[in-house]
């Protein structure tokens, strides 16, 4: 498919119109440039649409809004070693195939009910490999690893998108504020405040 | 070369420099302050202290060229993009690790007095008698009651928030109100006393952070922001930027030097004085020499060291101070990173406001009073209680709105404490120079070769069990002991390698910090320390420069030095 096709369905698909828009409002305050990552503007778009199934708007904002795809092609671009980076990249094919090959469709073509299904099935698959491999990955671990003498194994590519997208959505602007609490300058610290079931947490 | 004459030259200006400096203007000395790094200034150069994590590029979090510029600070949590710039370039400024050393270090004015941890304890009495009770080392040449006036002194100017707990173990001071601690913390630490018949204390810890307003300084309380590291804007942490620095600027005696590294002190031979410093301006690579009456050197432990090791060389090979045999031995720094967690049950229905920059604070029990251990010395732990984030383990709850909705919502309750143990004093833990690795200048660098002892190895142990004994004790649940192999240098305590001491054959300085064989020379950093106790060491420092630079100045009126 042309580039520019895609564009278009996925502008469809989602309602959003990226092309130059403020969807990338991330963009203006990066000093990271998209150009630089390796990573294009369609790769965002793609994990925004994966992100926003892991983490979708309910009542509050979902990751597509907090544009989490220009935040992980970031990490993946410059936190990540190598390996994982490449796991990474593969994993937005491989992601697609599994797609096709489980339900006879793009990803992005799928209904939002398909969605949230396929990547069920593949978040169960990924944590199935990565305890058949012997990985181990806090999935709201901070998204660096060292580049160690020895390795550790990479873990399943869904898992590495899982937690890029729940870093990158909680420490944004509105995962923190929105769907999180918090407080920019308190002023004061009450060490025993009353809570209810459903408020909401601190960001930090 | 009228304008490098002065009475006094401070050498380094971070918590201790910052202290010398101001005490030795505001007795009316011309000062310069010599700094290796560049100049921060107070709020002003503070450029991430209202960025959010959103507004970092990374979000705070560090990039694999990072990670392979920086592999030092990269095996800690020092590593980061707010904090970034803030550690010396360790390109430019390498050392040799013999055995593992972890130098956490700052260049750059204020030094580590913007990036400390800010618990601020007094020692104890048994701490001064302990060496030489236990004939570990050397005797220190003073006792508590000689530091007590000083601690006070330090104390009132600093701003030090805590209570007063009535303790010997961790004497009392003149604090400004303490910060509080949590329902969680105040229903264990109740638990606590009651299990261990009040022989185990959960008590606010003693912070740097003011809670009252200081106008005099210019400094405002804590807002609870917890961005300490990124400089504080209100002036609400101690640093050498918010208190000490603008106290000694007032004066008009003071001259600030940046990019100044002191590569040697200027050393009469005949008149066995310091005449003064030969620096490397680090941006032109020229050298200058500046003279004075007195020198304080306060570069951090290993650094104030180094000077000592590459001055006056002609008459001791090993540098001035190595008569003693004791130069760049005795290396000391506190082990941590072991102790406990908890889950802790109940409390649903509470939660706090604000981010606290502190926790509690467990002052040391063993080998105290009638406890006696097969080890010398103790520890003491630093904690919190908090409920979990949306960091919190996630793995049931797979993906999509069930996961969001967990992820907003705070976890349970969880509890944890590390230990800080006392390192004992050992001759063979030393640094020394290194000539074949140089520097961007061309000098010559540290190895370090240091290691814990059987009295550490034994002493973590109890670090352990004991934090776990101490939650179990509270009721709680889910009790999980941690030993993270701690390694030399990563408790950011580097103490010893110049010790004070009563004979000039087993110690580098005396009584009063002053260099044996160059009175008018004063270290006051952690190279002085003789011991390590268990507690955070700063305000000891803070205390010893502040007797040692009344002591200077009283020296000089008497025409003694």
């Amino acid at each position: 498919m042309e580039r520019r096709e895609l564009l278009k369905l996925i502008a469809a698909a989602t309602g959003t119109a990226f092309v130059g828009g403020a969807a990338f409002a991330y963009e203006q305050r990066a000093a990271v440039n998209l150009h630089d990552t390796g990573f294009s503007e369609l790769d965002v778009a793609f994990l925004n649409e994966v992100g926003d199934v892991i983490l979708p708007k309910t009542d509050t904002p979902g990751a597509k809004e907090a544009n989490v795809g220009a935040m992980m092609v970031v990490f993946a671009a410059d936190c990540y070693t190598a390996s994982e980076r490449q796991a990474f990249r593969d994993g937005l094919t491989q992601l697609n195939s599994y797609s096709k090959e489980k339900l006879n469709k793009d990803f992005l073509l799928l209904t939002a009910e398909q969605k949230l299904q396929l990547l069920t099935g593949l978040d169960t698959e990924a944590r199935r490999y990565n305890a058949e491999h012997g990985v181990y990955r806090n999935e709201t671990a901070r998204p660096d690893s060292q580049n160690r003498a020895s390795p550790v194994p990479v873990p399943h590519y869904f898992t590495l998108f899982k937690q890029l997208t729940l870093y990158s959505f909680f420490t944004s602007q509105i995962g923190a504020t929105k769907v999180l609490r918090y407080s920019a300058i308190p002023g004061r610290y009450d060490g025993d405040m009353p809570y209810q079931k459903g408020d909401r947490a601190w960001a930090t | 070369m009228a304008n490098n004459d002065y009475d006094a030259i401070v050498i380094g200006s971070g918590i201790s420099g910052g202290w010398a400096a101001k005490e030795l203007a505001e007795k009316g000395l011309k000062v310069l302050m010599l700094e290796r790094g560049r100049n921060i200034e107070h709020v002003k150069d503070y450029v991430n202290a209202h960025k959010e994590a959103w507004d970092y590029p990374h979000r705070d979090v560090p990039t694999q060229q990072m990670h392979l510029d920086y592999p030092v600070l990269s095996r800690g949590y020092q590593l980061n993009e707010s904090t970034f710039g803030m550690w010396a370039n360790e390109q430019e400024s390498p050392y040799v690790e013999k055995q593992p050393f972890t130098w956490i270090r700052g260049y750059h004015v204020g030094g580590r007095s913007l990036l400390w941890g800010r618990h601020s304890y007094r020692w104890n009495e048994e701490d001064f008698l302990a060496n030489a009770k236990e004939g570990v080392a050397v005797d220190w040449p003073i006792r508590y009651e000689d530091l007590a006036p000083w601690y006070d002194y330090v104390e009132r100017f600093a701003g030090i928030s805590g209570n007063r707990d009535g303790l010997d173990v961790l004497p009392d001071g003149q604090f400004l109100p303490a910060m509080e601690l949590n329902c969680v913390e105040k229903d264990v630490a109740a638990r606590v006393k009651k299990a261990f018949k009040g022989t185990r204390h959960i008590l606010n810890a003693r912070m740097a952070n003011i809670t009252k307003a200081m106008p005099e300084q210019n400094r405002v309380n804590c807002q609870y922001r917890r961005k300490c590291w990124l400089g504080c804007p209100f002036g609400a942490y101690f640093s050498t930027q918010s208190s000490t620095l603008p106290a000694a600027m007032k004066t008009g005696n003071l001259t600030v030097r940046p990019f100044s590294i002191v590569t040697r002190l200027l050393y009469d031979k005949d008149k066995k004085r310091a005449t003064g410093v030969e620096i490397i301006d680090a941006e032109n690579n020229q050298t200058y020499e500046y003279k004075s009456k007195i020198v304080f050197v306060n570069a951090s432990a290993f650094n104030s060291s180094w000077i000592l090791m590459n001055s006056a060389t002609d008459v001791w090979e090993g540098g001035l101070g190595s008569a003693s045999g004791e130069l760049g031995h005795n290396v000391m720094d506190h082990h941590f990173q072991v102790g406990a967690s908890a889950s802790v049950e109940g409390f649903e229905d509470r939660y706090y406001f604000g981010r606290r920059p502190t926790g509690f604070y467990i002052p040391r029990f063993r080998n105290w009073g009638d406890d006696k251990r097969n080890y010398l010395r103790g520890f003491g732990y630093q904690g919190g209680a908090s409920r979990s984030g949306w960091r919190k383990n996630i793995a049931e709850f797979g993906i999509g709105a069930e996961l969001k909705q967990a992820m907003s919502e705070p976890g349970g309750w969880q509890i944890g404490m590390t230990g800080f143990g006392e390192i004992l004093p050992v001759h063979k833990n030393r640094i020394y120079l290194n000539h074949d690795v140089k520097d961007k200048w061309g000098l010559p660098v540290l190895e370090m070769d240091v290691a814990l002892t059987e009295n550490e190895l034994k002493m973590r142990k109890d670090m352990q069990q004991d934090a776990m004994e101490m939650l179990e004790a509270a009721g709680l649940k889910e009790i999980r002991g941690f030993d993270a192999d701690y390694k030399p240098g990563t408790g950011i305590h580097e103490m010893g390698t110049a010790r004070m001491g009563r004979d000039p054959k087993t110690s580098v300085l005396n009584s009063h910090n002053q260099v044996w064989d160059a009175p008018n020379v004063f270290v006051t950093d952690g190279a002085c320390m003789t011991s390590a106790s268990c507690v955070n060491p700063s305000l000891t420092y803070m205390a010893l420069t502040a007797r040692a630079a009344s002591y200077a100045v009283e020296a000089l009126k008497r025409g003694d030095i």
